[in-house]
């Protein structure tokens, strides 16, 4: 059902003008900005200038500060960019108007979802200034694990993929902006964090606690971080970013009747 | 025909929103909505469209069950809602654009530059939409619905909230149109449905009460004729004008006399043979017809009789 969508060129034209009015409102408003900034101070802030994580102070030539410290800004950040997907477009009676247009819902979804994650990323991008920072100090120069930084990477990019879909569905759930906001941070935290405090209750057998903790996103993220590509935490990722967008989409027709 | 409705429900919990409303419209066409509110206009204009769903009955617009063919038929429909809702945060052009896109107009440059113009936005089109008066706000709403020059245009209440200069202005746009489109519209304003409207659908508590050209509604409902006449010397005993051949029901307040007859026996000759005859100056007789307001309130009351609230 999914593949067959992105066949299509000719029906990818509306989701491409959905795709672009949702880039052109986050930098019409501050949003954009803000999310990009606040990023990028609290980032460079734990990097290079708080002592406890500076990677000035430590001992080797690594990025695992920002890989270990990005899910928890994100955890926050994201829904505060998703929050006003659905939520804003309820409130203000927009979203009716684009369900009476020639467009189909999954058009209107993967333009939003393309478009937060594209905001995401540009935030993330000049994260690579640091990656050249750090290459730069090491002694000798450039002695760093470009490998697992790349690996590190990736798995950063599956985790934005599934907390952009998680924040979309807070959003939709609700006409309330920070209602979606504070939703969207909940959901991400139990998908992310939840399974791991839950597994390591003195409750299970090893075989239940790897079982739970499986569930929860922070272990296939930890997975891919250490630089082994995983097939099967691909298709978790994956199976995670399909699900809540089809959550999504199925917690607005409802609402259509 | 344009668009055809047959036996189309909505129901809402154990509230019939719209019950069985059958009609069809077409080309050349303007279809004046009436109706109080909470009648289910708004639900039946956004079932057509394609948003909400019928519970059942069938919706066709240009020969494609909606149902169905939901992204085809809506190809051919330009919407503008009783709310009006739009990107604030965007250019007036930029919005424009976006819904070219939307509809994947070939010219999209012409075709906006011809929506400014005709809508009057033109000094408008690189302001924010948030901006803008409410009377500019509609225009753009217009503009965007007809935009992909649909067929059928579905306009709710498309005049609320417009001053005079603006609603003249609303309404000659629609009606310019009407040659080449199918257009069904709602309103409070009965003047509104006399200027523009061929044919008026009257609904009530969900229910279809009336579906006729404007003149034969008016025949419809009066199957009598009022008279309003007005005595100078009034004798001490009460004239009898319901002993004259004709005269259906006389009622009186002060010395004017509320008199019904039947439609096609003026009574008007008999009733100044009669005055002269008891030496009653008339100093008024003026025979009124009923608009399209009394109409609809007769109607609209008569359903709500059952029911009083």
């Amino acid at each position: 059902m999914w593949p067959r969508y992105f066949n299509n060129s000719q029906k990818s034209k509306e989701m491409g003008a959905i795709y672009k009015k949702e880039i052109a409102a986050f930098f019409s408003s501050l949003t954009g900005y803000i999310v990009i900034g606040v990023f990028l101070i609290i980032l460079g802030l734990f990097m290079f200038i708080f002592p406890d994580t500076s990677l000035l102070e430590y001992d080797y030539a690594t990025m695992d500060q920002l890989f270990s410290i990005a899910p928890l800004v994100f955890l926050f950040l994201i829904p505060a960019v998703t929050m006003r997907s659905f939520a804003e477009e309820k409130q203000r009676g927009t979203l009716e108007y684009l369900y009476t247009k020639p467009i189909k819902g999954w058009q209107i979804m993967w333009g939003k979802y393309l478009a937060n994650l594209t905001l995401v990323l540009i935030a993330l991008l000049p994260t690579l200034l640091y990656y050249y920072s750090v290459y730069q100090l090491g002694s000798p120069q450039g002695n760093l694990d470009s490998g697992a930084i790349l690996g590190s990477y990736i798995g950063l990019f599956f985790l934005v993929g599934a907390f952009v879909a998680i924040g979309m569905f807070a959003s939709a759930i609700s006409d309330n902006q920070i209602v979606g906001f504070i939703l969207g941070t909940l959901i991400c935290f139990i998908v992310h964090w939840a399974f791991l405090y839950l597994a390591n209750l003195p409750l299970w057998g090893v075989d239940v606690s790897n079982f739970i903790q499986s569930l929860g996103l922070n272990s296939h993220y930890a997975s891919i971080s250490k630089g082994a590509l995983d097939s099967r935490d691909i298709i978790y990722f994956i199976s995670v970013i399909l699900g809540f967008i089809w959550l999504t989409q199925w917690t607005i027709e409802k609402e259509r009747g | 025909m344009s668009v055809v409705l047959s036996g189309v429900s909505k129901i809402y919990g154990k509230q019939k929103a719209v019950d069985n409303i059958s009609f069809t419209v077409g080309k050349g066409e303007i279809l004046g909505f009436l109706g109080p509110n909470g009648a289910g206009k708004s639900t039946t204009m956004k079932m057509i469209t394609g948003y909400l769903k019928q519970d059942a009955g069938t919706i066709e617009v240009m020969g494609l069950p909606v149902s169905h063919h939901e992204t085809e038929s809506k190809k051919h429909i330009g919407y503008l809602s009783e709310s009006n809702p739009l990107y604030k945060e965007m250019y007036v052009r930029e919005y424009l654009q976006f819904n070219a896109q939307i509809h994947q107009i070939s010219k999209p440059k012409s075709r906006i530059d011809y929506l400014l113009e005709s809508t009057g936005l033109i000094k408008e089109a690189n302001k924010i939409i948030g901006t803008l008066s409410k009377g500019y706000q509609q225009r753009v709403g217009l503009a965007q619905a007809l935009i992909h020059d649909p067929e059928v245009l579905i306009l709710d209440e498309p005049t609320s909230g417009l001053d005079m200069n603006q609603l003249v202005g609303i309404r000659a746009l629609i009606k310019s149109m009407q040659a080449e489109k199918t257009i069904i519209f709602s309103t409070h304003i009965m003047q509104e449905v006399q200027a523009l409207c061929s044919r008026v659908i009257i609904i009530n508590e969900g229910q279809l009460i009336a579906d006729d050209p404007i003149e034969q509604l008016q025949a419809r409902i009066s199957g009598d004729q009022i008279l309003h006449l007005e005595i100078a010397n009034l004798p001490a005993t009460s004239p009898d004008f319901a002993s004259i051949q004709g005269v259906l029901g006389v009622e009186r307040q002060d010395n004017l006399f509320i008199i019904s007859f039947e439609k096609d026996n003026d009574v008007r000759p008999a009733i100044f043979n009669y005055a002269v005859k008891n030496g009653l100056v008339i100093i008024g007789m003026q025979l009124i017809t009923r608009d399209v307001a009394q109409i609809f309130q007769q109607l609209t009351k008569k359903q709500g009789d059952g029911s009083n609230l």
